[in-house]
């Protein structure tokens, strides 16, 4: 299972805001392929964490590297450029864009140069790729709605359909279940499986819902007020008392 | 576009082309004018309506082209090569101006902008030797092309109507390739934006650039239409006019500052027996425009359709 090596790695990564230790010196591996769970109470630093990895906010202490590079406060824009894709815990579409514009922006950006593109046709040669993603989730009904115009759920749909339209290596999701509706949660479970599956692509996954994260990754850190509090395969911790105090009750 | 709309738009080109005919010679200055405008006010649009930047200085672009202009066409230098030098001056100011808009959003970068405009205006009232003070420069001289002259009222609107026309396909082609989605990503949001691999720092830079360039060509322009320029007409409340016409018109709506450049072209000249009433009346029509039509003019039929949809 060790054998293949990890390309994504976080080493002791802290965030202090003055006394509020947000991050609190976290490690994190995850190997090609991988789905790594991360659950934990609110506040316990979850999306600090991941805005520390993805450059949003420079970490007080730490490393990261991905694929043997060092990529500690790196900009989004440098990660984005090395497959580096994420969603952010709160809904970010582009609202005036048609929901086909949003996906074709989401991955225009990787094909060619800047110049380029000024040439390149209105499409960006993504017309194909996204009629793809438009089907695999289920939006070619709305596709030339303006996405800010759709339920909640729908545009969650399309963040999600965002960062991955570029066929990162790597995605970063903050809570893609938070705000939608029960059978749109099994979906989406299904379309992630599907993507990690045919894509290859490596998920780490923030849920407060344990059944998707129990069905979705083989391995879960659960993390308390800035730090990882155990790891392991979900049925563990859920099994395991402190974890259960700390975050799952009873 | 549909084939219908294609149709309705050539039919609009040419009964614009065929007013000249029509009008004495002060309303084809007014029509001249409008082209002159429309060239910055769709620049502006680039700016503020699809890139979502916000510019109270574009005035100041408008005045640097026309300065130029004056400058250099009275020197005796070809037009177009004036036309182009113009362009690139204001492209760079604009990619400098453009730097504040990086740190800083909506009303701050306002005043950032601001500021630039009242800079700029200073500089050409004071700068005697290079701009003529209060007093201007004037007997700027019409370009001719190709050895043919466009001192006349008529050839002179033609050519400035047919450089507006390669203005705006300009920018409708530009706005049509992947940067003008990036454009609108960037609007919409810019953090999303970076996310996903788009370089805002490139295309907020480039959006007030390219706007600045429309409103320096459109000086030029100005320039050669009044032959006579003073600092008054690059004063920050043009700015204002401006962004005004972007926005009653209906910012980031392609066709948007044809409405809204009528409007700050024509009005005033409507109003006029309104005499001192003029400033009121116009405020209050476009108080009353915004509330009740948000999107500006040009969504009038989107808001059709919607009823009729219901
Ligand atoms: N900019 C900031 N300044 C000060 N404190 C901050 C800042 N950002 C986050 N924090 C604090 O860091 C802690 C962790 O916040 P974070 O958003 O990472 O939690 P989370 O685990 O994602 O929670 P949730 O499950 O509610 O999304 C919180 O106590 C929060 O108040
Ligand atoms: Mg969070």
């Amino acid at each position: 299972m060790t054998l293949r090596p990890s390309f994504l790695d976080v080493i002791d990564v802290r965030k202090h805001y003055g006394a509020i230790k947000a991050v609190d010196g976290v490690s994190l591996s995850v190997r090609p392929g991988e789905i790594v769970g991360v659950i934990g109470p609110n506040g316990s630093g979850k999306t600090t964490l991941f805005n520390t990895i993805l450059g949003q906010i420079k970490p007080t202490g730490g490393t990261v590297e991905f694929c043997g590079e060092d990529i500690t406060g790196m900009s989004p824009l440098e990660l984005a450029r090395r497959g580096v894709g994420r969603t952010f815990q709160t809904l970010q579409v582009f609202g005036r864009l048609s929901v086909r514009d949003n996906l074709i922006a989401a991955a225009q950006e990787s094909k060619g140069t800047m110049p380029g593109r000024l040439f390149a046709r209105p499409d960006a040669g993504l017309r194909h790729r996204s009629d793809e993603m438009l089907g695999l989730f289920r939006l070619e009904h709305v596709a030339s709605l303006p996405a800010g115009s759709l339920s909640y759920g729908q545009q969650k749909l399309i963040d999600i359909a965002m960062a991955f339209m570029p066929a990162p290596r790597l995605v970063l999701l903050d809570e893609p279940c938070a705000g939608v509706n029960p059978s749109l949660v099994d979906e989406l479970l299904d379309l992630l499986l599907a993507l990690n599956r045919t894509q290859g692509g490596s998920f780490v996954v923030i849920e407060h819902n344990m059944d998707f994260i129990m069905k979705l990754c083989p391995h879960v850190l659960c993390m308390v007020e800035g730090r990882v509090l155990a790891e392991g395969p979900p049925a563990a911790l859920q099994a395991n008392p402190q974890v259960l105090e700390a975050y799952l009750g009873n | 576009m549909t084939r219908t709309r294609l149709f309705m738009l050539a039919v609009a080109l040419i009964a614009f082309g065929v007013l000249p005919f029509f009008l004495k010679s002060y309303g084809l200055y007014l029509l001249t004018l409008f082209c002159v405008y429309l060239m910055a006010t769709y620049g502006l649009n680039l700016t503020v309506g699809y890139a979502g930047q916000m510019s109270l200085g574009h005035a100041a672009f408008f005045g640097i082209g026309a300065y130029h202009a004056a400058i250099l066409l009275k020197l005796g230098w070809p037009f177009l090569l004036v036309l182009a030098i113009a362009a690139v001056a204001c492209f760079i100011v604009g990619l400098a101006l453009g730097f504040p808009a990086l740190r800083v959003q909506h009303h701050y970068l306002a005043f950032a902008t601001l500021g630039f405009n009242v800079l700029v205006f200073l500089m050409m009232r004071n700068e005697q030797t290079i701009t003529g003070g209060t007093f201007g420069i004037s007997a700027i001289p019409r370009p001719s092309l190709l050895g043919y002259s466009l001192d006349g009222a008529i050839p002179f609107f033609y050519f400035t109507y047919a450089s507006t026309l390669t203005l705006v396909a300009l920018l409708w082609w530009l706005l049509r390739s992947p940067w003008g989605r990036a454009f609108a990503a960037l609007r919409d949001n810019p953090i999303r934006a970076e996310s996903l691999g788009i370089n805002i720092t490139a295309y907020t830079l480039l959006a007030f650039a390219i706007g600045a360039a429309c409103a320096g060509v459109g000086g030029v322009y100005f320039a050669a239409l009044v032959g006579f320029i003073e600092p008054a007409p690059f004063h920050f409340s043009w700015s204002m006019t401006m962004l005004l016409a972007v926005i009653v018109g209906g910012s980031g709506r392609f066709f948007g500052p044809v409405l809204g450049t009528v409007i700050i072209v024509l009005l005033p000249e409507w109003l006029r027996g309104a005499q001192n009433w003029y400033l009121a009346v116009f405020g209050f029509l476009v108080v009353a425009l915004m509330v009740w039509l948000p999107g500006g003019l040009s969504s009038i039929p989107d808001r059709f359709a919607r009823k009729a949809a219901k």
